[in-house]
């Protein structure tokens, strides 16, 4: 213990306001539309790709409804789980450019989710999906910065998922298509931004049940307060010590 | 060590909070006042949609060869009615679209005189509110051409389509657009598909085509078309037959 460097304090204020508001905004947002999206989907289970698409034409998938227990109402009622997804679509979409707003506002997305200075080096990113897989989670002021693999994730998530859905989902609407016909443009078809939205969808699940097995590994309660009240208890290193 | 998650209780734990929270939604929907809120989006998406768009802003139109193989039909595939089938026998030279309501000079207009009249010929995608969509060649005579021919009064805001197409207990089908799709440049009263006269399922003898719309608002075996000043006096007063029985949106843009 000849330098313990820096030293930590216990607990640090570890998210901001505007990440907590958005964070749980969105846990419910994605909730509501992916349920009332899957019964919606109910309504005609089939993908194609391309311009059109109906029972007629070749679809890439076809699938029998998806039972009640998953979609939102728990029966099937397309006019209500329109309902339901329009209503959160646009609570979601805005919450979406209110939070990148004031994220870049607050520098948040400069200083946290920017990759730095050898993050990107392969031989880091190697030892830090080692690290990953056999669930050594950092300890100390590592703790308290979001990994190369967090942070693409985040990114990936924020910058590309969640606007893909934004806009495949605008894609589908005949008045959108109307106001600005380069949304069928950029997807290749109103029949091809619905099945990249479905698929999108289920990467989006993907990347909860990653998060919440991260979130249980890494220590649940702990994890889940930082997330309500901001505070975060800073995981210590084998000796009990800080491992600045 | 004991594992401190092991996969049952994961599944079992995300299994139980999604039932908590359809359970929660779903009783929340019952509620009138969450109700209205949730109903109440669709007057935003309009705001929304009617801001960004150009008040003339067209739907894309299509090459006739990216037309669908086949154009399917939805909904009523026949009214099969007996006054329908007397129609349908002679060809519907018996059949006369109303033009009545608010309206200067009621008309009453027959195949002749409608194929004689300016026409319109677009090839557009049909998006249905389950989520399939057919892209078909319309040709027809533009509302707005229609509607100066009747003269529409100062005070009518709404344009309502009553069908032929008995959707049970004698209701017949409607629907109804406002004046900004009445006088849109692609809103036609289409009485052919794909260069041939209008198939019964597909609405024989005349359709309404409104291509800012899903394929409900697409009215088909049009028989009466009323101008009004509000829609509440209407049957169910959704302003459509689907928006009164389902809970359908009245601005089907979305």
């Amino acid at each position: 213990m000849s330098d313990p460097g820096p030293t930590l304090p216990d607990r640090v204020k570890r998210h901001r306001l505007s990440t907590r508001l958005w964070h749980w905004t969105n846990a419910l947002c994605l909730y509501v539309l992916f349920a009332s999206g899957l019964g919606i989907f109910n309504a005609h289970p089939r993908l194609y790709w391309g311009q059109y698409g109906a029972n007629f034409d070749a679809a890439w998938l076809a699938l029998s409804r998806f039972g009640p227990a998953w979609t939102l109402p728990g029966h099937y009622d397309l006019a209500l789980s329109r309902r339901w997804h329009l209503s959160f679509a646009l609570v979601f979409a805005f919450a979406l450019l209110l939070y990148l707003a004031w994220s870049l506002f607050n520098r948040h997305i400069w200083r946290d989710l920017t990759f730095r200075r050898g993050d990107l080096a392969p031989r880091y990113v190697w030892q830090e999906i080692k690290d990953h897989a056999r669930l050594r989670f950092p300890t100390g002021a590592a703790a308290l910065r979001y990994n190369v693999l967090q942070k693409a994730s985040y990114v990936g998530v924020i910058f590309i998922l969640l606007p893909v859905m934004i806009l495949t989902g605008l894609t589908m609407s005949p008045g959108m298509d109307a106001a600005w016909p380069w949304l069928t443009d950029l997807f290749g078809g109103r029949q091809s931004a619905r099945s990249i939205h479905f698929i999108t969808a289920w990467l989006l699940v993907a990347f909860f049940v990653v998060h919440i097995v991260m979130v249980v590994l890494a220590g649940p309660l702990n994890e889940l307060r930082a997330m309500v009240t901001g505070w975060y208890r800073v995981p210590r290193g084998r000796n009990g010590e800080a491992e600045a | 060590m004991r594992p401190v998650l092991t996969r049952r209780a994961l599944v079992a734990g995300l299994t139980a909070g999604a039932a908590g929270l359809l359970a929660g939604c779903d009783s929340l929907a019952r509620d009138e006042r969450f109700r209205r809120a949730l109903f109440s989006a669709e007057n935003m998406h309009k705001w929304l949609q009617r801001s960004l768009q150009d008040r003339e802003a067209l739907a894309r139109e299509f090459r006739p060869d990216q037309r669908s193989p086949f154009f399917r039909g939805n909904g009523t595939l026949n009214p099969d009615t007996e006054g329908y089938k007397a129609l349908w026998r002679e060809k519907f030279v018996h059949w006369r679209l109303r033009v009545d309501g608010l309206v200067v000079r009621p008309l009453s207009l027959n195949l002749t005189q409608l194929h004689s009249m300016p026409q319109r010929v677009q090839t557009t995608r049909h998006d249905c509110v389950e989520g399939w969509s057919a892209i078909g060649t319309w040709r027809g005579v533009p509302l707005r051409t229609v509607l100066e021919a009747a003269g529409l009064s100062t005070r009518a805001r709404y344009l309502v389509f009553h069908c032929m197409d008995d959707m049970g207990d004698g209701q017949d089908y409607y629907e109804s657009i406002d004046l900004v799709d009445a006088f849109h440049p692609q809103t036609i009263l289409a009485h052919s598909l794909n260069e041939a006269p209008l198939p019964v399922r597909n609405g024989a003898p005349l359709r309404l085509r409104v291509e800012r719309h899903l394929g409900y608002k697409q009215a088909k075996y049009i028989a009466r078309i009323e101008a009004v000043a509000d829609l509440a006096a209407i049957r169910g007063g959704k302003g459509g037959f689907w928006e009164d029985v389902a809970g359908y949106e009245w601005y089907a843009g979305i």
